[in-house]
């Protein structure tokens, strides 16, 4: 039988809302756990920094925060990965060796959101990566030292991933902004309201002073022999082809909302739906970070730390935070304004650029139809592993298709985890 | 849009309307048909696919038979997304007395024509080594195949384009009618003839049908191409199939074209929810488990559910319907309650609908299937 816990507390996802929300709700001898699918803690920022690394480097909040983790007893759960709810209050997990029921009193979601990808042709080539899909393997070890990496997309995110890459020894060609220059210049402006953001803008500008940031600027194509070897770009009115070894690319963060659709909580506007408290529409269960609502690393821990409060009713503490909370919403809503994505990248996949690549699937096959669902029927587009993460993100900015309904579980798991028995066993060869 | 009668309207866009709308208008009759949402995306989309010859009573082996041979006639000519692929089916005996059961099978299939062999326990371990060990045996029947179904569904419906048929997609069908069908945008279509094939819903168009929705689970593998090579149906799945009333799981595990496996399947009453109930999924994945104890670390990519519809004798009903007399004057037929079967039967139903429409006589008798049995029933 699967193995059972119970825990007062229980947060989904370990990055800086979930760590928060933890450090908050570890209170007065409760029992509290953070689940996370990724073997190293700290979410897609901090993953893998330790608390005397980030100390020696700039990342101070990192650094507290992961001390207050230590000193909270918190108990983490990695490399545990929600797959299903089998009933009500409680997770079915998988991990490497075994499944787990994980029930609890109060839920907390933070798990994040995940990068949206274009399709465009020569996207599938080896050496083209989502851009937090690169930062992310190096962190975990990819040699980068001296190969030429173009970073394209949009978002302030471009220039943390370059600053990351760079820092390991990449050579940054260039960065593509497909955002104009005019309205971040706006947005520049805009910014005065919030000192901190500012303050990390400035940082990577200096530190990245001598790398190429272009706007109104995106890739059209990607070009090699079995692996990618250039890149052309739209810059302005001219195309303009730039060699290199990797492009890591990535068009901002859509929300991450298959585990709380399972548990029906309601969505408004691609996010989580939640009250003052962080709470969402179903008592008990609670929302925080970019599952609300893609916000950046502060506004996730103001977030996780009125959740955390807000769950083991410190409402007076939580009511603190609001204000903050208010501020690092309205940046938000500046930030999407600046980066909305433009309609000419609706057009960036030909007919053949294959826009479901598990199930290999083109464009021009998708457009014979008119429903995502019909779509996927027909084409199998989205039935493969990952289950429409890439490609349907993907058909709701290119065809404005709306998705079908979250049946578990929301991530692959094995038959036997979902059987509730899994004793050790050997994986099958595929 | 033209007010033009069709000579027939078929409702319901699944594998049975599609079948029925295609034998149709190769009669050189104008069809149209319509359906409320995505051709194939009923129970249709749900569906295992297996297209097998079934034993359970005379007229359900007369129309599974004669609908595979029909099957056969057209696997040829399905595009490469209609995943055909005939691998057999294999009912496993867990135990002697239900190898006693698969040799009386064997000489009932053989009898009538059917290829069927018996394997021993030593030759059903060779055939299919991720089996546990222990098993007594099984009855294989070579000719029994696997489709995927939607894309069938959407390759009738374009063939039945071909002979002129009009189709009509996003817009249900709220009454049937002596004038015709009325459809939710108040539009109305008049008809020679109206085919009732909305599946499980079918009631909603034409009450008094006594319909019991029975939900089923199935769930999908990630590739593993040569972990099994047939259908593997446990013998139990027949008593499963036929329980009326009780929930039940049995494993019934499918090989796709594309390496996956399809694992079902379980069967429950009174449920209206499509959402999938993870109590009676992992008792379906226990039993499948139990045969296949490899199968705990084989990745599991999708689960889903789908409604079959079922009649009291577990026969579909196939043919004019009488209780609908009144406001239609005789012109609606249905044809639905086919249960967990509606794929393989899909193409003998619409032959024998074809015949009774056009007043032929069918290849097989047609007595046994008309709605009529269960009415008369009902009022006695
Ligand atoms: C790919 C990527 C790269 C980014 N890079 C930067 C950057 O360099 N600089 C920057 O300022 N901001 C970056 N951001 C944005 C930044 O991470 C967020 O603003 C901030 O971390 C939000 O915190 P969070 O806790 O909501 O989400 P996250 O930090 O994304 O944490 C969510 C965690 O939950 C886990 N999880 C999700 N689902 C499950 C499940 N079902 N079971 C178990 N665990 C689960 C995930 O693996 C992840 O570790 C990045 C975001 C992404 C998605
Ligand atoms: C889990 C499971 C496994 C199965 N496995 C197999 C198998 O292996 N082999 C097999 O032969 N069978 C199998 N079946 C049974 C098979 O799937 C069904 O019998 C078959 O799909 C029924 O087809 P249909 O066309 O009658 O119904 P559906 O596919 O449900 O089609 C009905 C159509 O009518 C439309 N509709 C409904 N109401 C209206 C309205 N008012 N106006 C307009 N349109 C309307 C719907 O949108 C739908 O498209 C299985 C079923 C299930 C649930």
């Amino acid at each position: 039988m699967a193995r059972n816990e119970h825990y007062d507390v229980l947060i989904v996802g370990g990055g800086p809302a979930g760590i928060a929300a933890a450090c908050c709700a570890a209170r007065a001898g409760r029992r509290v756990a953070i689940v996370d699918d990724n073997p190293a803690q700290g979410g897609q920022i901090w993953r893998g920094m330790t608390e005397e690394w980030t100390a020696a480097t700039q990342s101070p909040l990192a650094a507290s925060w992961l001390r207050r983790l230590r000193e909270a007893k918190v108990e983490v759960l990695a490399g545990t990965q929600i797959v299903a709810r089998p009933r009500d209050g409680v997770l079915l997990a998988e991990t490497d060796a075994d499944a787990c029921l994980l029930a609890y009193d109060k839920l907390i979601l933070a798990a994040g959101a995940r990068e949206r990808f274009l399709p465009f042709p020569g996207w599938t080539l080896p050496g083209v990566t989502g851009a937090g899909g690169l930062q992310s393997l190096v962190k975990s070890g990819l040699p980068i030292a001296g190969r030429r990496v173009a970073v394209a997309g949009s978002g302030p995110v471009l220039l943390a991933v370059a600053d990351c890459l760079r820092d390991h020894g990449a050579e940054i060609c260039l960065i593509a902004e497909q955002a104009p220059w005019p309205r971040l210049v706006r947005f520049g402006c805009g910014l005065i309201g919030s000192p901190g953001k500012l303050l990390q803008g400035a940082g990577y500008k200096w530190r990245l002073k001598t790398v190429r940031y272009r706007t109104g600027c995106w890739p059209v194509a990607a070009e090699g022999d079995g692996k990618l070897s250039s890149v052309t770009f739209h810059a302005g009115s001219k195309t303009r082809t730039v060699a290199c070894d990797y492009l890591a690319c990535g068009f901002g963060f859509v929300p991450s909302l298959e585990l709380p659709t399972l548990l029906d909580c309601r969505l408004d506007g691609g996010a989580v739906w939640i009250d003052d408290w962080q709470e969402t529409s179903v008592q008990g269960i609670y929302a925080a970070g970019e599952t609300t609502g893609v916000g950046g690393v502060d506004l996730a821990l103001i977030e996780g730390q009125i959740a955390g409060y807000a769950a083991i009713d410190c409402q007076d503490h939580a009511a603190r935070l609001f204000r903050a909370r208010e501020r690092g919403r309205r940046f938000v809503g500046a930030l999407d304004r600046a980066f909305a994505l433009r309609e000419e990248l609706k057009s960036l996949a030909t007919a053949e650029t294959p826009v479901c690549r598990c199930e290999d699937v083109s464009r021009q096959q998708l457009e014979a139809y008119g429903s995502w669902r019909e779509a996927k029927l027909q084409t199998r587009c989205g039935m493969g592993p990952c289950q429409g993460r890439v490609c349907g993100t993907a058909a709701e900015f290119l065809f404005d298709w709306q998705r079908e309904s979250i049946r578990p579980p929301i991530f692959p798991a094995d038959v036997g985890t979902l059987a509730e028995i899994r004793p050790l066993g050997k994986q099958p060869g595929k | 849009m033209s007010t033009k009668a069709a000579d027939v309207v078929v409702i319901g866009a699944g594998i049975v309307g599609a079948a029925c709308a295609w034998e149709f208008a190769r009669e050189g009759m104008s069809v149209t048909l319509i359906d409320s949402g995505a051709p194939g995306g009923g129970a249709t989309a749900a569906g295992m696919g297996h297209v097998a010859v079934m034993d359970d009573s005379e007229p359900q082996f007369a129309l599974t038979r004669y609908s595979q041979q029909l099957w056969r006639e057209i696997v040829d000519e399905l595009p490469d997304d209609c995943e055909y692929e005939t691998c057999g089916t294999l009912w496993i005996a867990a135990d002697d007395e239900e190898l006693a059961e698969v040799r009386r099978k064997q000489q009932a299939y053989t009898r009538r024509g059917i290829d069927a062999e018996v394997l021993d326990a030593a030759a059903l371990a060779r055939a299919e080594p991720n089996l546990r060990s222990g098993l007594a045996g099984a009855l294989r029947v070579p000719g029994d195949l696997v489709v995927f179904p939607p894309c069938v569904a959407r390759w009738l419906i374009a063939g039945a384009t071909e002979c002129g048929a009009q189709v009509r997609l996003g817009t249900a069908a709220v009454e049937i009618s002596d004038r015709g069908v009325r459809l939710a945008d108040d539009s109305l279509l008049p008809a020679g003839a109206i085919i009732n094939a909305t599946g499980h819903g079918a009631e909603r168009l034409t009450p008094g049908l006594s319909l019991q929705p029975r939900k089923g689970h199935l769930a999908i593998t990630d590739r593993y191409p040569g972990f099994i090579h047939h259908e593997l149906i446990e013998l139990g799945y027949l008593k499963s199939a036929a329980a009326v009333g009780t929930d039940s799981a049995a494993m019934n595990v499918q090989p796709r074209i594309t390496g996956q496996m399809l694992i079902g399947s379980s069967r429950q009453t009174g449920q209206e929810s499509t959402d999938v109930d993870m109590a009676i999924l992992g008792r379906m994945l226990r039993r499948a488990m139990e045969y296949l104890p490899a199968l705990a670390r084989v990745s599991t990519i999708r689960t889903w559910t789908g409604f079959r519809a079922a009649t009291a004798d577990k026969l579909p009903l196939i043919g004019r319907c009488s209780s609908g007399q009144r406001s239609s004057q005789g012109r609606l037929y249905l044809a639905t309650g086919h249960e967990g079967l509606g794929i393989t039967m899909a193409p003998g139903t619409a032959r024998l609908l074809v015949d009774a429409v056009m007043g032929r006589e069918s290849a097989i008798p047609p007595e046994p299937y008309l709605p009529a049995r269960l009415e008369k029933g009902d009022s006695a």
